[in-house]
């Protein structure tokens, strides 16, 4: 059997190595009493020894754990969810059905939330269930081996604070989320953890690789990717010790080019947690989350509300804020089409917001009022021919026109483009964007017609990929010589192992998430960019002799 | 603070919900527990109008979920419906003195 390589969502950085232990939920089976008398006086026992879990469990923990064993104790002391299910237990239900069908009922309605946050409390719930369960059967959890990765759907809380993490370990999940409460833990205590991984990842055993960064699992790895992870995970644990000293300095490399670093947000809750002098600016800010629900779209007002709270905080610095990049792995109900044979090559990005013009003036509009507030440039997503960006740009420029015309404070913001169709990081040159920034993700994914969302084509989709790389090259030069600004937005500018590779095709500006910022510094400060990637400079331009 | 008396003396005051996350785990147990020590029946709802819910139950106050940027209104009727309402509007009001790094904190990338 050959590897297995599974990519999810990072809920937990680091790295770990380890048997893969599947977690299954055990059907426990316990034998009803007839008599609803005794099924409620069986329950309250279950209940109080859950309780006093719970209690002991917690004199052991501190900070978070202790918080969210607390929030626990004080579900299962509360009369709201005791009553219905001893309504049950008289009316002749067994106590654990009847206990099962209030829990599930709660968890269903948790489920439903339209907030993350709230959705991420089913596993409490869950939990809470499962340990009650667990006391009225009599189960006690098996041990589990310190050192392992575990794969379950869902992963309690209370089962987490339960294990010895100290000989390491990880945690790999079908589902969850990295909001949950377990995920909070997982950070605080350092552990590993990824989710969205897909149920695939159930029915796997051997030796797993984990690496919580990029949210990438192997099973039963190959030499040659032993070797790659292990060099990866002392890049990593390397620039991390060097992070913090280099957080608050400018990025400049070992040989004093400096390195303008943007950061990536898709919330502006993000940036409560982000301080401002740790950046240049916010290279992209993605603005498909502020549209859960159709209806936002036409929302003017909460849109410009959204954008001056960015603005605000960057405080004279760039806020690059790209247009909405809906479609392709982003749908959103009743916008996107549904139905495409293939999602990532129809529409999404501009061609969507072209085709939807009623909307997409609704956003340059609220873009062009938050202009006035600071130094916004606007990006377009997806753009492979150069007649989208002039419709949009005459889109632009009609709603600064009428909102001038109507007195109301507005500004045409400069107007670029994401460089990650093919197409446009060719023939760059026959764009007229007042900017350039490439998307490595979509990029790599087009080059290397090999998709982000396929596990089996995963290795194929290398951002260093020779191709990939001069077109990156080629997307640098263009800006040089055009005096345009260029930069890199895509996974890859976060990526230590990337970064030489990227300088070394000529970009000197980054976008990566907040929390890839010290890693991208150290890694910038440890090389010298004529070294870095000379060799793919070295072959462009000794094609490029060979062209002329 | 606005609070205002109503009909059979109940005590109604609302205060707006700032904190990262809304009224979510934590939250919802301090404020349930706030709640608890006073002997007044004291409720909680998302608009002036109800539907009024049990503010000393966390299983009833994490099904509102209430999200942040909402306005949260509390009755209160009893012998310490006062400083009940008063103690509850000033829990919302310092944001239930969380640390928000990890409550509000979302993975990256």
């Amino acid at each position: 059997m050959g590897e297995i390589r599974l990519r999810g969502r990072p809920a937990a950085p680091g790295f770990a190595r380890g048997p893969l232990v599947t977690l299954e939920a055990r059907a426990r089976r316990r034998l009803p009493n007839a008599d609803p008398a005794q099924e409620a006086s069986a329950l309250r026992a279950a209940l109080a020894a859950a309780a006093a879990q719970l209690v002991s469990l917690r004199s052991h923990t501190n900070g978070t754990g202790a918080d969210i064993l607390g929030f626990q104790l004080a579900l299962l002391e509360d009369d709201a969810l005791r009553e219905p299910v001893l309504t049950r237990i008289a009316a002749g239900a067994a106590a654990d059905e009847a206990w099962s069908a209030v829990l599930d009922a709660e968890i269903a309605d948790y489920a439903s939330a339209a907030d993350e946050h709230f959705q991420a409390r089913t596993a409490d719930l869950k939990d809470l269930r499962d340990r009650v369960l667990a006391c009225l059967s009599g189960d006690e959890d098996l041990p589990i081996a310190p050192g392992a990765v575990l794969a379950a759907r869902d992963f309690p809380p209370s089962r987490f604070l339960s294990l010895d993490w100290s000989k390491g370990g990880a945690i790999i999940l079908a589902g969850g989320s990295p909001t949950s409460h377990v995920a909070m833990l997982a950070r605080a205590r350092g552990v590993p953890m990824i989710v969205g991984l897909g149920i695939s990842a159930l029915a796997l055993s051997g030796e797993a690789l984990v690496d919580g960064r990029s949210g990438e699992a192997v099973i039963e790895a190959s030499p040659e990717t032993q070797r790659l992870f292990e060099s990866r995970r002392e890049v990593v644990t390397a620039s991390d010790a060097e992070a913090a000293k280099l957080l608050d300095q400018p990025a400049v490399t070992r040989n004093g080019v400096r390195i303008a670093m943007h950061i990536n947000i898709a919330d502006p809750d993000e940036l409560d947690r982000v301080d401002r002098a740790t950046c240049d600016g916010i290279g992209l800010v993605r603005t498909e989350l502020l549209f859960h629900r159709s209806a936002d779209l036409s929302d003017e007002e909460a849109q410009y509300a959204a954008y001056r709270r960015i603005i605000a905080w960057a405080q004279g610095r760039p806020v690059t804020i790209r247009t909405l990049d809906a479609g392709g792995d982003k749908p959103i109900a009743g916008l996107t089409l549904d139905g495409e044979s293939n999602p990532f090559l129809g529409v999404r990005g501009i061609r969507l917001s072209l085709l939807r013009p009623e909307i997409f003036r609704v956003q340059l509009r609220a873009l062009a009022r938050a202009a006035v507030h600071g130094c916004v440039k606007i990006m377009l997503p997806m753009v492979t021919v150069p007649g989208e960006l002039a419709a949009a740009r005459a889109l632009l420029e009609q709603e600064v026109a009428a909102l001038q015309n109507a007195g109301i404070a507005a500004r045409r913001p400069p107007l670029g483009i994401m460089v990650e169709v093919p197409a446009a990081a060719i023939a760059v040159e026959a764009f007229d964007a007042d900017f350039f920034s490439i998307g490595s993700n979509d990029l790599t994914q087009y080059v290397t017609a090999a998709g982000r969302d396929i596990a089996a084509v995963a290795d194929l989709a290398d951002p260093l990929n020779p191709a990939v790389l001069r077109l990156i090259a080629n997307v640098a030069r263009h800006g040089r010589l055009s005096g345009r600004e260029v930069s890199l937005c895509g996974d890859a500018g976060g990526d230590p192992a990337l970064v030489p590779a990227l300088l070394g095709a000529g970009v000197r500006a980054l976008s990566v998430a907040p929390a890839a910022l010290a890693a991208t510094k150290a890694a910038i400060a440890a090389i010298d960019v004529e070294e870095a990637g000379a060799a793919p400079l070295a072959r462009l331009r000794s094609e490029a002799d060979a062209d002329g | 603070m606005k609070e205002q008396a109503m009909p059979n003396s109940a005590l109604v005051a609302s205060a707006l919900l700032t904190n990262a996350v809304g009224l979510h785990a934590r939250p919802s147990v301090k404020l349930t527990q706030l709640a608890k020590s006073f002997a007044s029946h004291v409720e909680l709802a998302l608009h002036r109008d109800g539907p009024w819910v049990d503010a000393k139950s966390p299983v009833k106050i994490m099904r509102v979920k209430a999200p942040k940027g909402a306005m949260l209104y509390f009755r209160a009727r009893g012998s310490d419906a006062r400083a009940a309402i008063a103690s509850l509007v000033a829990l919302v009001d310092s944001r239930f003195d969380e640390d928000e790094h990890e409550t509000g904190e979302r993975a990256h990338g």
